[in-house]
């Protein structure tokens, strides 16, 4: 047994991932975002500064945007988790993927993953958003490439497609 | 033919689809069987030399594998221009974050704490800080003199023009360090085979560099090298030369235990140990006519480059070549020179060495504007290069450029003078200050000088076996477009659809060496190789009688089926070659420093209240001549981003050292403008016919980052009627001016003063 692992014990937990339950063997303290990464081969999540301030490991969690890198998994037993995996439905992309695709939201794309999740999160409070709320609600999410602006108005469009369709 | 109107077209991004569904594949997201996970032991010291190196109590040190310059099978170096940078420390020890010891275990979870339980002794040696240190010099720690590299570019004879001039007018200009910051750290994973060699999977700029210094480390030939680069998650310069490190450290590991190794650095040791922008130092003094005419003027720019070499001299040349802006110079001389000091090396940062030496410019600008009483606007608008002068290298402006016209537009844009004055009333009263700050300037697009005629780039194109082609270039992609944009060229090139054209994912085992991904060169250069290499894709197939001079897509894939069919292999390359009527003089620096420039002028609206202190930008513009613009959206998203990194160097972003150590390595601490903290960043480009690179389009990449500090700085100027003139520009720098309340002192000297 190595120092690393002495007096913690991998135990069994489940969770919901994506809509499909899933039950991994690991450390309680381990993170949210190690285990969808490690376990569960779920790698859109990244990890930008491992201490909540980037957003790029968001993922929804029973319907709330949170930091993957902040959650101990022991938190997420029986939690109902969605990561961008599990945004497009099959081949069909969501409005914001879509989206982000038409409006340059997206350049290196490491924090395109948390992005979108932070703004599905922003339509479903608000699914008509103001130009502010969109700063507001994008504010936890960090990005170096676009100074924000395609970002803005890819989710703007997204809101008028998804009010369309 | 049908397909003539993609470029300049916004079509998709070509890997965007992955991006967006998390399936597009950055190095962390990659695990190879067997794998360990590797990490560093730095110095904790600027500078000494290694005494001991203890393994403490706790860790099961057997089960690691370590790593010491020792096992190096070839040269301890990371080669790249000057091989004075060891990959790991032997002896000596000349910054606080000098590698050392590898250590590779199965478990990534212990590999804190051994890190943590080795105990370096040292006998310390006197470090030097400041570019001041290292001039004196107190210490000699680098050569024998401090200094990396210097440059004197002498135009006309400006000691002539001292006692011409109306007035003399000095100033004195400093720019900080800034970290990149990419949101996806440095990372690589390393293979070896002791029949296939090594194989490095990683997030780089120049897959070619990592290469070179790999073949020098491990003593390999070059085919016993291969380099991919993965989906890089940003990079802006900053993986250009430190992923060559990574990999000479994760190859190390790998080549003694013979395992995969993945060493991917936490956002600390990233912000620590990477390197940043060259902190800067400029000195104008120039020679005035009453009329506002610059008559001459001596610039005198230092950058700080840190312990070891590395890109400095580069980075020098391009701040040596921008420091004179955008204006005509009959005379001037500008001495320059990067100097040593016992911090990690600073290295390439989008822009490379422009944004320092044009934020002193433009803030010089200013400030004879001052002097001679005239506007911010007239005395650019008097010292204008035009087409036919010539730079301050005595390149004579060959492009169409109206740097009059932009600005006009630009004062239109942003409602410049309206606001002026409106505001020049309200802020004489209560606690909110605002104002106007401009920014002319140019960046040269390409290596400076002789550099692309060394580097020599090879590119590909490939007929492939269900007709389609592909692209084969070292070029990488990481935000800015290059696989869009370089597959558009090929696609028109062709008069192919869109999506018949691929690109090759960086290999060094399929794809030649089209040069690094740096200096706005990819579309420029980079992009008129692929063009003549389509071309030469066309051409074989049109003489070999398989393709008519016109042709559908549908025809034009079967032809490419066919001779696949009949010839196996269908590849056209294509070599850069210089054109003839160019000329550099690398001695004196002079010639034509760049095959052509991109030209901007960008307006900052700024408030700043004066209870909190705090600088904010209001609207910002930002227009530019960069040629065709080949892809509107792209284009567009290259300038509002480098923007805001621009706004975040002026106004938020500062690297806080302690004895050569980055002091606020987290997100937390060092601060990047979030979504809350933007204007409208509005974009504008203008199209003056200038033709250079494939289907017109010149550099655009580095060109935003020149802007901003200057225009912004100029702005908080406008606002609070006090100077300043260093960057960052932070809220308690704002307080303590007001508190002393220095009013900005305008001191014209009086004519034929000085030397």
């Amino acid at each position: 047994m190595t120092a690393s692992v002495e007096n913690r014990v991998p135990s069994e937990l489940s969770l919901t991932v994506n809509g499909e339950r899933k039950t991994v063997r690991v450390y309680p303290m381990e993170r949210l975002l190690d285990t969808l990464r490690h376990h569960l081969g779920l790698t859109g999540a990244k990890e930008g500064c491992g201490e909540g301030e980037c957003g790029s490991c968001s993922v929804l969690m029973n319907g709330t945007l949170v930091n993957s890198c902040l959650i101990p998994v022991l938190q997420a037993r029986d939690a109902d988790i969605v990561t961008i995996e599990g945004l497009a439905a099959g081949t069909q992309l969501d409005a914001l993927q879509e989206a982000f695709l038409d409006f340059g939201g997206a350049q290196c794309g490491i924090c395109t993953p948390g992005m979108i999740l932070a703004a599905a999160h922003l339509l479903n409070k608000k699914p008509e958003p103001t130009m502010e709320d969109i700063r507001e609600g994008l504010s936890g999410n960090l990005c170096r490439c676009t100074g924000y602006i395609q970002i803005f108005e890819a989710v703007a469009e997204a809101a008028r497609r998804r009010a369309t369709t | 033919m049908t397909n003539d109107h993609i470029v300049g077209a916004s079509v998709p991004r070509k890997e965007g689809r992955d991006k967006v569904t998390g399936r597009a594949q950055y190095v962390d997201d990659m695990a190879l069987p067997h794998m360990l996970y590797g990490a560093t032991v730095r110095s904790q010291i600027p500078r000494g030399r290694i005494r001991s190196i203890t393994y403490g109590p706790g860790i099961p040190w057997d089960e690691f594998v370590i790593v010491s310059a020792k096992d190096i099978p070839g040269k301890n170096v990371v080669a790249l221009i000057v091989d004075d940078q060891p990959c790991l420390a032997d002896t000596l020890i000349n910054h606080p974050e000098e590698p050392i010891l590898l250590l590779a275990h199965p478990d990534r979870h212990i590999l804190p704490k051994a890190v943590a339980a080795v105990t370096i002794e040292y006998d310390p040696l006197p470090p030097i800080f400041t570019i001041e240190e290292s001039e004196r010099p107190s210490e000699i720690i680098w050569g024998t003199d401090n200094t990396f590299k210097t440059y004197l570019v002498e135009k006309g004879n400006v000691d002539g023009v001292w006692e011409k001039a109306d007035y003399v007018v000095e100033g004195e200009y400093r720019t900080g360090a800034q970290e990149q910051l990419y949101i996806e750290n440095n990372g690589m994973i390393a293979a070896f085979d002791p029949r296939q060699g090594i194989t490095v999977w990683g997030s780089l700029q120049c897959p070619y560099y990592v290469h070179k210094a790999l073949m020098a480390l491990c003593g390999l030939p070059a085919d016993k090298v291969r380099v991919v680069q993965m989906e890089t998650g940003g990079a802006f310069g900053g993986k250009e030369e430190y992923p060559s490190m990574i990999a000479a450290h994760a190859s190390l590991l790998a080549i003694k235990s013979g395992r995969p190794v993945k060493i991917i650095y936490d956002r600390l040791e990233d912000m620590a140990a990477t390197t940043k922008r060259h902190p800067s130092r400029t000195r104008h003094r120039t020679a005035v006519s009453k009329e506002g005419k610059i008559l001459g003027g001596e610039i005198e720019f230092v950058v700080d480059g840190g312990a070891y070499a590395t890109l400095s001299s580069v980075v020098l040349s391009r701040a040596t070549i921008h420091a004179g802006g955008a204006y005509f110079w009959p005379h001037i001389r500008i001495r320059a020179k990067a100097v040593a000091t016992n911090a990690p090396p600073h290295g390439a940062f989008r822009g490379f060495g422009a944004p320092q030496s044009l934020f002193a410019l433009e803030r010089h600008m200013d400030r004879i504007a001052q002097v001679v009483g005239i506007s911010p606007v007239e005395i650019r608008r008097r010292n204008f290069l035009k087409s036919g002068q010539t730079t301050t290298t005595e390149q004579t402006v060959r492009e169409s450029i109206d740097l009059d016209q932009l600005l006009n537009r630009a004062l239109e844009l942003s409602d410049y003078h309206a606001k002026k004055e409106r505001f020049a009333k309200q802020n004489q009263l209560g606690s909110i200050r605002k104002g106007m700050g401009i920014a002319a300037f140019l960046h040269g697009a390409g290596f400076t000088g002789s550099g692309e005629r060394y580097l020599s780039s090879v590119v590909g194109v490939e007929g492939c076996t269900d007709g389609s082609v592909r692209v084969l270039v070292s070029s990488t992609e990481f935000g800015q477009g290059t696989k869009t944009v370089l597959c558009q060229i090929a696609a028109q090139s062709l008069g192919l659809p869109y999506e018949d054209v691929g690109i090759a994912q960086p290999d060094t085992t399929v794809v030649p060496n089209s040069g690094p991904t740096v200096a706005s060169r990819t579309v420029m250069v980079v992009g008129k190789l692929v063009q003549s290499a389509a071309l030469g894709i066309r051409q074989t197939l049109t003489r070999a009688g398989m393709l008519a001079e016109s042709y559908s897509s549908e025809e034009f894939r079967s032809a490419c089926r066919n001779y696949v069919a009949a010839h196996g292999e269908f590849r056209s390359w294509a070599r850069y070659e210089a054109p003839k009527d160019v000329f550099w003089d690398d001695e004196k620096y002079r010639g034509e420093a760049y095959a052509a420039f991109a030209w901007a002028v960008y307006i900052a609206e700024v408030t700043v209240d004066l209870t909190t202190c705090s600088a904010s930008v209001d609207d910002f513009v930002a227009l530019q001549e960069v040629g065709k613009v080949l892809h509107p959206v792209l284009a567009r998203g290259q300038i509002a981003g480098g923007v805001a990194q621009g706004i975040g160097y002026t106004l938020y972003e500062k690297v806080v050292w302690q004895n050569g150590r980055m002091q606020n390595g987290q997100m937390t601490n060092y601060i990047m403008p979030t979504s809350a903290d933007l204007p409208s960043i509005r974009v504008f480009f203008e199209e003056m016919g200038n033709v250079h690179g494939a289907f017109g389009a010149k550099g655009i990449g580095e060109l935003p980052m020149d802007g901003p500090a200057p225009a912004i700085v100029n702005a908080v100027e406008d606002a609070l009627e006090l100077r300043f003139d260093s960057i960052p520009l932070l809220p308690e720098d704002i307080f303590e001016a007001l508190a002393t309340n220095e009013k900005r002192e305008v001191e014209p000297q009086p004519a034929g003063g000085g030397r």
